[in-house]
């Protein structure tokens, strides 16, 4: 990296581990420029609700070959993305505030099929990935609460552990 | 109201809408789609004891946990102003299949039966939901994303690793679905 701010940013390296969204920007803004981030979530969820992937129902279909709705879905979204990506590192596409747009190679490492596969039980089970997790609790399923608290506590305990897990 | 916003939405255009997420939040910051992340951030904001994993300025990510509660709010708007009156269309076989677990009610997005406060302090109710949420949070940590960070916005950006990942997901699905779940809904 030739940008002098990457090589001080020791941070970075912390956050971006294990994780897929990171923030690549190095802009500084003030708070208030997160609430684009609200609509643009609030927006996510109206979708996600609607398409009713957060439905218990939907997730149980999708395991049993019942349905396409969920393969459809997720096809569909991955296609549009795939062409959207694409055609920003083509034209090399920048932000609106003219950074470039950075994203980050997802290496093979052991704890994708480990992992994967425990959340995906998890997944059959709760009927929700922790997108839907938010929205459940949004239309009214209050217990859902329970089961982000516990996704939050999974996540507490596999940072506590990480350094003996295979990775 | 028009009838077609308040049906559900066919996964032609629920699915185009989600993949547009991904160019969407590029261009408007920066940013990758991903919401398992923002778990990691509330460890990182609440308790982060003394486990390094947590110790990062999770203030610099927290347009993700503007995100998720934007998720929360849209989940709420859609069940408030855009809600289907009529029961959740379920496929027979699987209807045919819950009804020989005395589940029945299908009126909601989540299965009433299921999923209610009192549930929570039976065995069944425990699993499904309090050991199902660890798995979840455990295993998209470890994984190093979800639904959202590995399975669109990875493969949207062709990584092998999110691929891997993604099949893992279905796996683990399909075996819990058929294979593990109609033990523990027998409980």
């Amino acid at each position: 990296m030739s940008n002098p701010i990457h090589e001080t940013n020791t941070d970075f390296e912390t956050r971006s581990l294990d994780a897929v969204c990171v923030n690549s920007s190095e802009l500084v803004h003030p708070w208030w420029f997160n609430l684009k981030y609200l609509a643009t979530g609030l927006l996510f969820g109206i979708i996600l609700t609607k398409a009713e992937v957060i439905s218990w129902f939907r997730i149980q279909e999708m395991f049993r070959l019942q349905s396409f709705h969920m393969f459809g879905v997720i096809g569909s979204a991955v296609a549009v993305g795939a062409f959207s990506v694409y055609i920003i590192k083509k034209f090399d596409i920048r932000t609106i505030y003219g950074e470039k747009i950075d994203l980050h190679d997802r290496p093979f490492n052991k704890g994708q099929i480990i992992g994967g596969l425990m959340f995906g039980f998890g997944w059959a089970m709760t009927g929700a990935c922790p997108g839907p997790l938010f929205a459940q609790i949004g239309t009214g399923a209050t217990v859902v609460v329970a089961t982000l608290f516990s996704a939050i506590a999974g996540t507490w305990v596999y940072g506590l552990v990480r350094e003996k897990l295979p990775h | 109201m028009p009838e077609w916003l308040q049906k559900p939405w066919p996964w032609y255009v629920a699915g185009p809408l989600i993949g547009l997420m991904v160019p969407f939040l590029l261009l408007i910051g920066n940013k990758t789609l991903g919401i398992s992340s923002s778990l990691r951030h509330f460890c990182a904001a609440c308790l982060p004891a003394k486990i390094p994993f947590f110790h990062y300025d999770w203030k610099k990510e927290s347009w993700n946990l503007f995100f998720v509660t934007g998720v929360l709010g849209g989940g709420f708007l859609a069940a408030t102003f855009l809600g289907n009156p009529e029961p959740i269309v379920v496929h027979e076989k699987l209807l045919t299949e819950l009804q020989g677990y005395g589940i029945t009610d299908h009126s909601n997005l989540m299965p009433m039966e299921l999923f209610n406060w009192p549930a929570l302090a039976t065995l069944k109710g425990f699993i499904l939901m309090i050991v199902g949420g660890f798995l979840v949070g455990f295993g998209t940590r470890y994984a190093g994303g979800c639904t959202s960070g590995h399975s669109i916005m990875g493969l949207s950006n062709l990584q092998l690793g999110s691929l891997v990942a993604t099949i893992c997901f279905m796996t683990g699905g399909f075996i819990m679905a058929n294979l593990i779940l109609p033990f523990i809904l027998q409980l």
